[in-house]
């Protein structure tokens, strides 16, 4: 008796489940490019984590890198901008000289951050969760002090890297062609980002590299038996990936839009570190899982721009717009509290790491 | 070395004691000296001022101390060091038990939500001998639950407290937002924006001069509450013993995963306080955006004092202190106030890398030895770790 008024109150939930699958279906096209788009920095920033933590070193300081990134990247296409002019954009990606100069001096100084990192945690042995801190808090210093002496003056910026223009056909291919679309119809840095997943991966998997930064990560002291220099390969890895976050951040002021804002970052770096874990540090899942937060993004978006008509949209207005924006690091969390006992990080990881001979 | 450390002598434990106040003092000062090269560095960016300034960093540092240095600058002092005090000791708390509380900030905006909460729903009719401590203590509690919240995720499911409590950051920083501009919101305002706590009975009353108000004594009264707490009761023997060494903790019958639960709640309580006395106190009224930056102040705090109580008072009056001044450096000599942030970054980096005694070392011709840890806990347990292989 009591299951007929259940199963007639479910019948609307049904039909609401129905009209959404149908709305995510109008709105594709431009839903999947959003969440590609979305998952980019969160990628890069999680790559570097990956990077980092596969060889031992715990780098929560991704945030600051890409915040500092952002800005330098930025700030140097001011000053070129200022020197050389904003010069002609070639006919790729709209770049110019000093979006060039602006996207390389942002990998540079990713790079120098991370050796700091290195040397503090590795070197020194300092707690690296406090040395990520410390990066974190400085990069929002320095950038926020800079800035906001910067904004005053009214800076023109070197704009921003423009995005592939897709063939009008490859969106029209049947099943597959909005998802080809909406990767390939990113910038220089979002396509540069896919092909590092995959480079990364394989490398990761399948190469030397690869097999020696696991063993670092996993049993440092047995790595070094067998003549893995454990110490360097950890500085190797820590600053190499630096450039992966900084372009994350470059990104951010350089692509996305061609400007810098205090914050612009907004935990980026941290929803980084999240989708790495549970994309058990492995550079196609941390993709796959940064591509689910940006999904939720995509749903906030585009319900902002386009609410849905009928009986979901007025669901939908009962809630509010706060819960949508706060739904990428809801579904962070939750994943994470589901995930976590079947996601293991490498043994060592966080470990400072100390030759025998040294104590 | 853990063994050879609790055997030294009187005068060690003198030397050692002077050095855990010469090393913070070291590290202040450097940190001071690279700021006035940053300062000078871009000195050509500030109006009115040429590229290598010398007289700007004099100036910006004149005007930094000049705004303390007067009664109304130390009330300004004490006013923004409640907070840091009250959020450091949540986070030092956390420290002691090897957890890493980085919510405060969502916990501080909880402490905000709650205590005008209590103060919308009964500050009209009831006096504010019973709006008051039902507000703080609402604060309180909310901030609680939002610790409580990745203690239990930690305890349950082993998801790294670090991320959880940033992501919760963010969460309730949107539930902030929604509470001002739905549930709080003042009716028939033009813009949403929450009631004055002044006209509801619930704004603490002001006791020293201009704006010390009665959260002074609040912050003051828990940094001794939180000594005795952690060095004179058991709870508190087993917050630090958990963080010394979990796994010693846990086979001495201690159930660690409580020990997590309760402490994040605790760390959560004190930093939602830190947000209820900063509202009833100094703010008084949330508009949309309200938030605040207390949460890496509080690890900054904690961190210089190395968790200890007496030493978060006195890291919270020196950062208060440099923010008090800072906004002072900001209108007198146009330096902007964020070189405070930028600052506290250096003092940490200094005190971590034990600048002091790395030079000390190398006048003296010696390795420097290991870094103190600034976390108890982890470095005991890397040496465990080591002992063990």
């Amino acid at each position: 008796m009591s299951g007929i008024p259940e199963a007639l109150s479910a019948l609307p939930a049904i039909g609401l489940v129905f009209q959404f699958i149908g709305y995510i279906i109008a709105n594709l096209t431009i839903m999947s490019h959003t969440t590609v788009a979305v998952a980019i920095p969160i990628t890069l920033a999680a790559l570097c984590g990956v990077m980092c933590e596969r060889s031992g070193v715990v780098n929560i300081g991704l945030e600051g890198i890409m915040l500092v990134a952002a800005f330098v990247g930025w700030m140097v296409g001011v000053v070129c901008v200022g020197i050389l002019g904003p010069g002609d954009p070639l006919p790729f990606f709209g770049v110019t000289a000093p979006l060039l100069i602006g996207l390389v001096a942002a990998i540079i100084s990713g790079m120098l951050i991370s050796l700091l990192h290195a040397w503090l945690s590795i070197s020194l042995r300092i707690d690296q969760i406090i040395s990520g801190t410390i990066i974190n808090i400085g990069a929002a210093g320095i950038t926020g002090y800079m800035y906001s002496l910067v904004s005053g003056l009214s800076p023109v910026g070197a704009g921003a890297f423009t995005q592939y223009q897709v063939p009008q056909g490859v969106a029209d291919i049947p099943i597959v062609g909005w998802l080809i679309n909406a990767i390939l119809s990113q910038g220089p840095i979002g396509l540069t980002c896919v092909v590092i997943v995959i480079f990364l991966q394989i490398m990761l998997f399948r190469a030397r590299w690869g097999l020696r930064t696991r063993a670092a990560g996993e049993h440092p002291r047995a790595a070094e038996t067998v003549g893995i220099d454990v110490i360097r390969l950890r500085y190797k890895n820590v600053v190499m990936s630096g450039a992966l976050a900084a372009l994350g951040g470059a990104w951010l002021s350089m692509e996305s839009v061609g400007n810098f804002n205090a914050g612009i970052t907004q935990g980026r770096g941290f929803i980084g570190l999240a989708a790495m874990i549970v994309g058990r540090w492995t550079p196609i899942g941390a993709f796959g899982a940064a591509l689910l937060f940006a999904s939720a993004t995509a749903l906030s978006n585009s319900i902002t721009i386009s609410p849905p008509a009928g009986d979901l949209g007025s669901v939908m207005a009962n809630v509010p717009g706060e819960f949508w924006e706060a739904l990428p690091y809801i579904i962070t969390i939750v994943v994470l509290a589901g995930l976590i006992g079947r996601s293991i990080a490498p043994a060592a990881d966080g470990q400072p790491y100390e030759r025998e001979s040294a104590s | 070395m853990s063994h050879l450390r609790s055997q030294r002598t009187a005068g060690e434990a003198i030397g050692s004691s002077l050095k855990l106040l010469a090393e913070p003092a070291a590290a202040f000062a450097l940190a001071l000296l690279v700021g006035g090269i940053g300062i000078l560095l871009f000195s050509g960016l500030v109006p009115g001022h040429k590229p290598f300034d010398i007289g700007l960093p004099i100036d910006a540092y004149a005007a930094l101390i000049g705004g303390v240095a007067s009664f109304d600058g130390l009330t300004a002092t004490l006013v923004y060091a409640t907070p840091l005090v009250l959020a450091g000791l949540g986070v030092a708390v956390g420290f002691k038990a090897g957890l890493f509380n980085i919510g405060g900030r969502g916990q501080f905006l909880m402490g905000a939500v709650g205590a005008m909460a209590v103060a919308t729903a009964i500050g009209a009719q009831a006096g504010a001998w019973v709006t008051i401590p039902l507000a703080l203590l609402a604060g309180g509690l909310l901030g609680g639950v939002a610790g409580f919240v990745p203690g239990l995720l930690k305890a349950t499911s082993g998801a790294h407290e670090v991320v959880t409590t940033i992501m919760l950051n963010y969460i309730l920083v949107f539930v902030t937002y929604w509470a001002i501009s739905g549930p709080l919101a003042l009716p028939r305002a033009p813009q949403p924006i929450t009631a004055d706590t002044g006209n509801l009975h619930a704004s603490l009353p002001i006791l020293i001069g201009r704006d010390g108000n009665l959260g002074i004594f609040i912050a003051l009264a828990a940094v001794p509450i939180m000594w005795f707490l952690l060095y004179r009761t058991t709870i508190g023997f087993e917050i630090r013993a958990a963080g010394a060494n979990p796994d010693a903790a846990r086979y001495g019958g201690m159930k660690t995963r409580q020990l997590i639960v309760m402490t994040m709640s605790l760390a959560g309580f004190m930093c939602g306080l830190a947000g209820a006395v900063t509202l009833l106190g100094v703010v008084h009224q949330m508009a949309p955006g309200y938030d605040t930056t207390i949460g890496f102040d509080a690890i900054t705090v904690a961190l210089l004092a190395r968790s200890n109580p007496i030493g978060v008072c006195f890291a919270g009056l020196l950062l208060g202190a440099m923010r008090a001044g800072a906004q002072v450096m900001q209108i007198r000599a146009g330096v902007p106030a964020e070189l405070v942030d930028a600052l506290q970054a250096i003092i940490l980096l200094f005190l971590v890398i034990n600048v002091l005694r790395r030079f000390l070392a190398r006048r003296s011709g010696r390795r420097p030895s290991l870094p103190v840890p600034a976390l108890p806990g982890t470095v005991d347990a890397t040496l465990d770790a080591e002992a063990a292989q």
